[in-house]
């Protein structure tokens, strides 16, 4: 991978990277197909229930047969919605959802950028989806649209600040912004993932992470007892489903970050099982950080605006700033 | 100079939130509430003036359809006043199928009311379980009177079925099998932090207005006024029982929550007792006129109801209709104290408020 | 319906249980009865709706109306009259007990003439003395008449003059002696005559509890809003003025609560006539 990337950009090249976009993206689609169907059936099981099990053998095809649905569905636009807003909402919180998951590295060699502020590129990406996401509550036209757009901006912004100072820790110890870069620093025993070092950064950055990815605890924005279904009520068909895929890009990105930056990537917990390919270690880790996530979603009731607010702000931001200051004595001790 | 500016937002009658339709006009500045308008009605079915056409045991499912969570105390309101009125004697076994019904029926409606109230707080995995609990009783129901919500199973005088082979037993299995659950369903939620963090202190009045506002139930009882109309007005067979009421201090969200999940545990002591003094045969229908006429005057019964007191006014010409039959339904009652809680609170408290009342829509409109 | 099909079989079973019942002493009231509703085919509709649909009764409601009545009241006279048996035979069975004989006296004494004294009742007394307090502290023209239900757990019942009717109710939450700071219900009744308003009143600490009613006039009738004094009657209150056309004066917001605002009419009301006959 190194190789095409260092190469001049020539049309064999540019093939090739347009191919494995496309692939890419494939990828992503079918995950989140079989993220939602696996998430149905685990929250299902965790709540004596089956889960979707008629469409297809095991109800495998339940995903797509919804895909199916929503592109056939009617398009719908409210009569007073603001047309160019409104489309152009979805797109534009798709579109960064997918770019971020340029910078994931999945193992040693399998790799789609090298970029050496991937953590930064990352984190600046993910913010301009909040964009589409107020755009497409203030396009709606509607008034629990509108306050569904108007809490997750709130939400963004406050949860955006803690994400990024506690992953500031992993970058003062891995002292590089490079995903590649960081999730070889932990190689070694289990005990040189970022997590032990950083257990304080660590729990930040889940909390933060899963309010920066609207699901439970923190689905505020889209609150379906409260606002209906927020930010996304007066869409349908495949501009919903714009939405929905966005979300759970992020959830496959969310992971796939957690897993690199604290949870050693591609590594094996002990280097005597290195025998396994670290590609299947790196799914491994990242399966167990969705199942956490489903986890938490069947368990948790939802949290209310001000007390997110003040958890972000007056818990979540100053304990990451102390994470910081631990980090930089941790450093001063040991190195 | 930056202008704000009030938002007036239609909270029903198609929201998730407000079990039915019902709806509220909040004025909302930003996320805190102004004002709100209960507006209601939209479920009027007119009950109490097709009662008046209707000879007494054809009302009975009427009042299946006003608290459809909770049909079985709505349907011995009714046949309870007729009796009343008319003084007639109810056979032992049909008072003991009576109270073994309604307690469960009690127990059930809590359950609906503990899972939607966690769905409203956000968290969906609670309403699953509550659901998973209730299908027993409703099964239990079901194989009583072949019906699962809308049960018709009183009569004036006793009641239509006699309790068919093994159901007794089921629901002796049911009485440990419910209590373990229940040790589960506080396992599950009420120690959440986030879920306490939601409910406590929100919703707060003191006893005064409870009273003055004629709250009855766990809205009643949270604010530390202990009535119960089982215990201090008792009916049916209740003074046999050994049984204690829960009360609230604080009259927030969280003693209401605290109430109705001990009134779980305090119905399934009661139905223990039932099934130990059950009796073993017996009629199930009291020796009652052919044509229930009860005599001219008027009566007003009432139970407590899962929900609260929930009454029935007659006023009876002497006639197999009713001249006038009004319902003292307790969700259209507690209900009036809502646009007063909700001002200064914000969007999300409006559906942990109203949550909170527990009401059925059926019986706010009626 | 299935309840009007389950409804026939039992209530035929509970004839027999009835006529066994009382095979003896009462024979004749219920060839009475019987004979009555051989007769008269408006019982038959009014006793067993299976035999003919709502619509039909409604549509033969006027010419059914008189013969209906009267039936009803003969079989009413002959109910009494079998209720007293009944009674008599309950007192006999149940001569050892103190209580059974009182309770079959006191519905012996119901059927049989109103005027006849009868054992004064345990709440008597408090009847007296609310009575009494509201008749120092408002005037004796407050309150119209004063009685005990009988039927209705020997309640006391006041009927109190509507231009007193709010200083009452104040006086009634706010005595030392009553404080019947509690609303339980409140309901309306059309009386054809007149309009009447019921209130049913506690106390919970020492579970006193009254039964208030206030009569106004079928036509613009006014009757005082007790909001003010207890906040449940506001949405009741309302309840009354959209299905019965109380008006309640100085109510804070009087406006209809079930029914659409644009509605005609007030459906509760005995001479209401639906828009649509059929509905």
């Amino acid at each position: 991978m190194e190789d095409f990337l260092q190469k001049t950009l020539g049309w064999g090249n540019f093939t090739i990277f347009a191919i494995s976009a496309i692939a890419m993206l494939l990828i992503s689609l079918g995950f989140v197909t079989y993220f939602i169907y696996f998430e149905r059936k685990v929250i299902g099981w965790m709540q004596f229930r089956i889960g979707p099990n008629r469409t297809g053998p095991l109800g495998l095809l339940q995903s797509v047969a919804d895909v199916a649905k929503l592109l056939m569905k009617e398009d719908t636009i409210p009569k007073k919605a603001d047309k160019a807003l409104f489309i152009l909402a979805p797109v534009i919180t798709y579109v960064p959802s997918f770019m971020v998951l340029a910078v994931i590295p999945y193992s040693e060699t399998l790799y789609f950028t090298d970029l050496n502020v991937g953590l930064l590129y990352y984190i600046a990406l993910s913010g301009i989806s909040t964009i589409g996401i107020v755009l497409g509550g203030w396009a709606s036209n509607n008034k629990y649209a509108l306050l569904g757009g108007m809490r997750s901006a709130a939400q963004m912004v406050s949860y955006e600040i803690p994400l990024v100072i506690s992953v500031t820790g992993v970058i003062m110890i891995s002292g590089s912004l490079n995903l590649r870069m960081i999730a070889m620093g932990q190689e070694g025993w289990f005990w040189h993932w970022n997590i032990v070092p950083q257990i304080l950064g660590f729990v930040i950055f889940t909390i933060a992470a899963i309010a920066e990815l609207n699901r439970t605890p923190f689905d505020l924005p889209e609150a379906e007892s409260e606002l209906i279904s927020g930010y996304h009520v007066e869409y349908s068909g495949f501009r919903f489903a714009f939405f929905m895929l966005s979300e759970y890009t992020y959830v496959y990105a969310i992971a796939a970050l957690t897993t690199v930056l604290f949870l050693g990537g591609w590594y094996a917990p002990a280097p005597f099982l290195d025998f396994i390919p670290g590609l299947i270690w790196f799914f491994a880790k990242f399966a167990f950080v969705v199942f956490f996530l489903f986890w938490i979603r069947a368990t948790l009731p939802r949290i209310r605006i001000d007390q997110l607010m003040s958890l972000g702000w007056k818990w979540l931001l100053p304990l990451s700033l102390l994470n910081l200051f631990l980090t930089a004595i941790y450093m001063e001790i040991f190195r | 100079m930056i202008r704000t500016e009030e938002l007036l937002l239609n909270v029903g009658p198609q929201h998730p939130s407000t079990h039915g339709v019902f709806r509220i006009i909040v004025k909302i500045d930003g996320e805190v509430i102004t004002e709100a308008i209960p507006v209601m009605g939209y479920l009027h079915r007119g009950t109490e003036k097709l009662a008046e056409s209707l000879n007494y045991t054809q009302i009975i499912p009427y009042t299946d359809r006003m608290d459809y969570v909770s049909a079985m105390t709505s349907n011995y309101v009714l046949v309870h006043a007729v009796e009343t009125m008319m003084n007639l004697e109810i056979p032992e076994r049909a008072q003991y199928l009576r109270l073994v019904v309604m307690e469960l029926q009690r127990v059930a409606s809590h359950l609906v009311w503990w899972g939607t109230y966690l769905l409203d707080i956000g968290a969906m995995t609670p309403f699953l379980y509550a659901f998973r609990d209730r299908e027993k009783i409703i099964d239990m129901f079901n194989e009583l009177c072949g019906a699962r919500l809308t049960y018709n199973y009183m009569r004036v005088g006793g009641v239509k079925w006699d309790a068919p082979v093994g159901w007794i037993d089921k629901v002796r299995e049911f009485i440990p099998y419910m209590r373990k659950n229940l040790e589960e369903f506080h396992n599950l939620v009420s120690g959440n932090e986030i879920f306490l963090a939601r409910i406590k202190g929100i919703g707060k009045y003191d006893a005064q207005t409870a009273i003055d506002y004629g709250l009855s139930g766990a809205n009643l009882r949270s604010a530390g006024v202990k009535w119960d109309l089982r215990k201090d007005q008792p009916y049916s067979i209740y003074d046999r029982f050994d049984f204690d009421i829960p009360v609230g201090v604080n009259g927030d969200c969280y003693d209401r929550y605290v109430i109705r999940m001990e009134e779980i545990r305090q119905s399934l002591r009661i139905l223990e007792q039932a099934m130990a003094q059950f009796p073993t045969d017996g009629d199930i229908m009291g020796k009652v006129p052919r044509i229930i006429r009860p005599p001219e005057g008027e009566v007003y019964v009432r139970i407590e109801s899962p929900r609260g007191e929930i009454g029935c006014h007659i006023v009876s010409r002497g006639k197999a209709e009713p001249y006038r039959l009004k319902f003292r339904r307790p969700s259209f009652v507690n209900l009036q104290i809502l646009p007063k809680l909700l001002v200064g609170e914000t969007m999300t408290n409006l559906v942990t408020i109203l949550g909170g009342i527990d009401i059925v829509v059926g019986e706010v409109d009626a | 319906m299935s309840e009007d099909q389950d409804k026939n079989p039992e209530a035929t079973g509970k004839v027999e249980v009835t006529d066994e019942g009382k095979a003896t002493p009462t024979e004749q009231t219920v060839e009475k009865i019987k004979e009555i509703q051989a007769t008269d085919p408006s019982i038959q509709t009014t006793s067993e709706p299976s035999d003919a649909p709502a619509a039909e009764i409604q549509e033969d409601v006027d010419a059914e109306k008189e013969a209906k009545l009267k039936a009803n009241r003969e079989a009413r006279a002959a109910r009494d009259a079998a209720r007293a048996e009944a009674a008599k035979l309950k007192a006999a069975e149940a001569a050892g007990v103190a209580g059974a004989t009182g309770a079959a006296k006191a519905v012996e004494g119901d059927a049989t003439e109103p005027e006849q004294p009868k054992a004064p009742s345990p709440n008597q007394p408090k009847l007296d003395r609310i009575v009494q307090i509201i008749k120092e502290s408002i005037g004796e023209q407050a309150v119209v008449e004063a009685y005990i239900n009988e039927k209705d757990r020997e309640l006391p019942c006041l009927i109190i003059d509507k231009n007193h009717w709010l200083e009452t109710a104040l006086l009634l939450r706010d005595n030392p002696e009553l404080e019947l700071h509690y609303l339980r219900n409140v309901s309306g009744t059309d009386q054809e005559t007149h309009m009447e308003v019921a209130y049913y009143l506690i106390n919970l600490n020492n579970k006193q509890d009254y039964f208030i009613k206030v009569k106004t006039d079928r036509d613009g009738g006014e009757i005082p809003s007790v909001t003010s004094v207890w906040q449940t009657a506001n949405w009741n209150e309302r309840e009354i003025y959209d299905l019965l056309g109380v008006n309640f004066s100085d109510h804070p917001d009087l406006r209809r609560i079930m029914m659409p605002d644009d509605w005609v009419g007030y459906p509760l009301r005995k001479d209401y006539e639906p828009i649509d006959p059929e509905v």
